[in-house]
């Protein structure tokens, strides 16, 4: 997979990539023209991500420059509904569908409900309506962030996501990203706007799989509005195959007494660099940060997380649980920034890792900067075996070895599967769960 | 039903059983006392098949198969149950799916069918009752929460569920009072077959009360020193451990 590379020693292959990533002029309102012209010159600013930087100490990317880096196009083989049905939360439910970045009318079902607008950015962009104007690339920072600043100078397609005043949706709505493409080094800079509007309610779910054995690059950057009083709970699903490169970004901004639930849940890519970040922006608001990571084989599982507490009074409650086996490695990096006016914040974060081989590596790292005077916060990671005692009381009571062990793995991961309050969501988990574990050697 | 012979067995190349031999027929219940450190739990240990221990000399024969080979799971399929001195807490493990999932284990085993939810329910419901179980504890996380007693209370409405062939209670007194403790004995009472056996370990003659041994046996470093009655129990009481320390071990056999 390198031959292209090989092949054209004499270029750079970041610029190789970017320039492949080059868009449509379509692509490129000129409302949207000045911002993603500032990313770029952000990403030049930045620089790719080294061993050297600090956010990226444990984090090796240079692999990801050996791929024949070019924007993801179908190629591959048509993809049907009967490929996508086992990624589907629900049958009826809300699901937009894109295959390699591209929105797909004709896989997405969108029943509708009132108060909701779900469709492709790239059909809206064009057209630059109020709300994507105030919005779009205006909460996730580029600066610092390079993969999030190459999605917002590439990004072509993703979706929008609106729940006007005092709304709440029942159902999910469902974002699903499939990659098909055969071609190593396929590229899609996924890109998401959800905005809740004043009290509005919505459930909303990131799905990322493969349909193809290639090593595919996903970059997504998904941005979250929470306005006033606005409850979202928001899930991300990336199951990709094992030789993909998945990096994403979640920045969501959190008005007066929002409440917000994230669920990171990583079990794919051969690596995954996950940034997930919230702006507590009001009094009263709430974040909870779920994450659960299944590493295996060769995967590296990193998640950098930011809680900024900017107003008083808020909340915030991390739990992240890491299962590795094989020669897998988590990374963990938790930061809580406290800033001045932020008397009275609650804010928690624990980080607890199974480590299922004497070859697995958990870097885990609490980073806690507090400059206000009345706040509680806490912080604890735990790097532990599979509890020997437990395993020899459910064995002497006849339970097989290979089953004792599924159940305290499970067991472990339930803590995180049980915050979850999508029961599709949920019963996908425990399959995957069960089927990962199914046949670990002991 | 059990025979130990001349079993050695001990932990990081130190010997705590010291040739022990002992020998339970089914319908008898062996009561093992002795002082602390005299190798009572690692006999219990040992016989359920936990890996801590090495075993370094003697045969253990268990219904005419030879134990010390068995994982613990086949042990306990095939009819051997400890109730644990201390059970373990076992966050995000659900009871009645533990116990389910064990109780149709141990029926494949003996080719039975497996019970399903409403017929396991059924039996969970009962057997609770005779031990006095708060049913509520069993929509919790195995153990987790539960008071000393109740752990303690745990262990026999599990025996109960299963059914084991040889019980085997580890200082199922301690930690009980004695309400609890009649409780506890009234529940193993009720599961005394003819074709069952019961090892009872304790340090105490108190338990020895609601569950009467026809054995007794006095374990002292990692041997069976004396042998006897249930009236040997109660000389124990009165006298303590003293006057066996330094007597001659006996061969187990009453």
């Amino acid at each position: 997979m390198t031959d292209t590379l090989t092949s054209t020693p004499a270029r750079d292959p970041l610029a190789a990539a970017l320039g492949a990533f080059a868009l449509h002029p379509a692509d490129n309102p000129p409302w949207l023209e000045s911002l993603r012209e500032a990313a770029r010159q952000q990403m030049g600013e930045t620089g790719f991500p080294d061993t050297h930087q600090e956010d990226w100490r444990f984090t090796n990317v240079a692999p990801l420059l050996e791929l024949p880096l070019h924007s993801a196009k179908q190629n591959g083989r048509l993809v049907t509904l009967r490929d996508i049905e086992p990624f589907r939360l629900a049958k009826d439910g809300h699901c937009l569908v894109f295959v390699d970045g591209a929105f797909r009318h004709d896989l997405s079902s969108l029943p509708g409900a009132p108060g909701l607008e779900a469709a492709s950015l790239r059909a809206l962009m064009a057209g630059g309506g109020r709300e994507l104007d105030k919005h779009l690339a205006r909460h996730a920072a580029v600066a610092g962030n390079f993969f999030a600043a190459l999605n917002t100078a590439f990004f072509v397609d993703g979706a929008f996501v609106f729940v006007a005043d005092g709304v709440t949706v029942e159902q999910p709505v469902q974002l699903l990203y499939v990659a098909a493409s055969d071609r190593p080094g396929a590229t899609v800079h996924a890109r998401n706007l959800i905005v809740a509007q004043k009290g509005a309610a919505l459930k909303v779910m990131e799905t990322y799989a493969s349909l193809t054995p290639a090593p595919h690059v996903t970059n997504a950057v998904t941005e979250l509005v929470l306005a006033a009083g606005a409850r979202v709970e928001h899930g991300r699903l990336q199951n990709e195959n094992e030789r993909a490169f998945h990096f994403a970004t979640v920045q969501a901004a959190q008005e007066r007494d929002s409440h917000w639930v994230s669920h990171s849940i990583v079990t794919g890519a051969r690596l995954a660099r996950n940034q997930i970040q919230t702006r507590l922006d009001g009094e009263g608001a709430e974040a909870i940060l779920n994450g659960l990571y299944l590493g295996r084989g060769e995967q590296l599982i990193d998640h950098h997380t930011v809680v900024d507490h900017v107003q008083p009074h808020c909340e915030s409650h991390e739990f992240y649980h890491g299962i590795l086996a094989n020669r897998s490695r988590g990374v963990f990096n938790g930061k809580i920034f406290v800033r001045p006016d932020a008397q009275k914040t609650n804010a928690k974060q624990t980080n607890r890792n199974l480590l299922l081989s004497d070859e697995a590596v958990i870097d885990t790292k609490p980073q806690l900067e507090i400059f206000a005077d009345d706040v509680k916060c806490t912080h604890g990671a735990t790097i532990g075996q599979l509890n020997e005692e437990a395993m020899f009381y459910l064995r002497s009571r006849g339970i097989g070895a290979a089953h004792a062990r599924r159940m305290l793995i499970h067991a472990f991961a339930s803590d995180v599967v049980g915050r979850i309050t999508i029961p599709a969501l949920r019963e996908q988990l425990d399959r995957l769960l069960t089927e990962r574990f199914e046949c670990a050697a002991m | 039903m059990l025979e130990i012979h001349n079993l050695s067995a001990g932990v990081d190349g130190k010997e705590i059983l010291k040739g022990l031999t002992l020998s339970v027929k089914a319908g008898e219940v062996h009561a093992i006392m002795g002082p602390n450190g005299s190798g009572k739990s690692t006999l219990a240990g040992v016989l359920a098949g936990r890996a801590d221990y090495e075993i370094t000399g003697g045969t253990v024969t268990y219904n005419g198969a030879d134990l010390l080979p068995m994982k613990p799971e086949d042990r306990a399929r095939a009819g051997v149950f400890l109730a644990f001195q201390y059970p373990v807490e076992i966050p995000g493990v659900n009871s009645t799916v533990f116990l389910k999932a064990a109780f149709n284990e141990c029926r494949k085993a003996r080719g039975l069918p497996e019970l399903d939810g409403f017929d396991f329910l059924a039996l969970v419901k009962k057997k609770t009752k005779l031990l006095e179980l708060d049913p509520a504890l069993l929509n919790r996380p195995v153990n987790e929460g539960f008071s000393g007693g109740e752990k303690k209370r745990n262990e026999i409405f599990q025996m109960a569920v299963l059914e084991p062939k040889l019980a085997i209670l580890d200082e199922t007194d301690s930690g009980l009072d004695i309400d609890a403790l009649k409780v506890v004995a009234a529940g193993v009472n009720k599961l005394r077959r003819p074709d069952n056996a019961t090892l009872v370990i304790t340090h105490y003659q108190r338990l020895l009360n609601y569950i009467v041994p026809d054995f007794v046996h006095v374990l002292v470093k990692g041997q069976i020193v004396k042998s006897g009655g249930k009236e040997l129990a109660l000389e124990l009481e009165s006298r303590g451990y003293e006057w066996l320390l330094e007597s001659d071990p006996g061969n187990g056999k009453p």
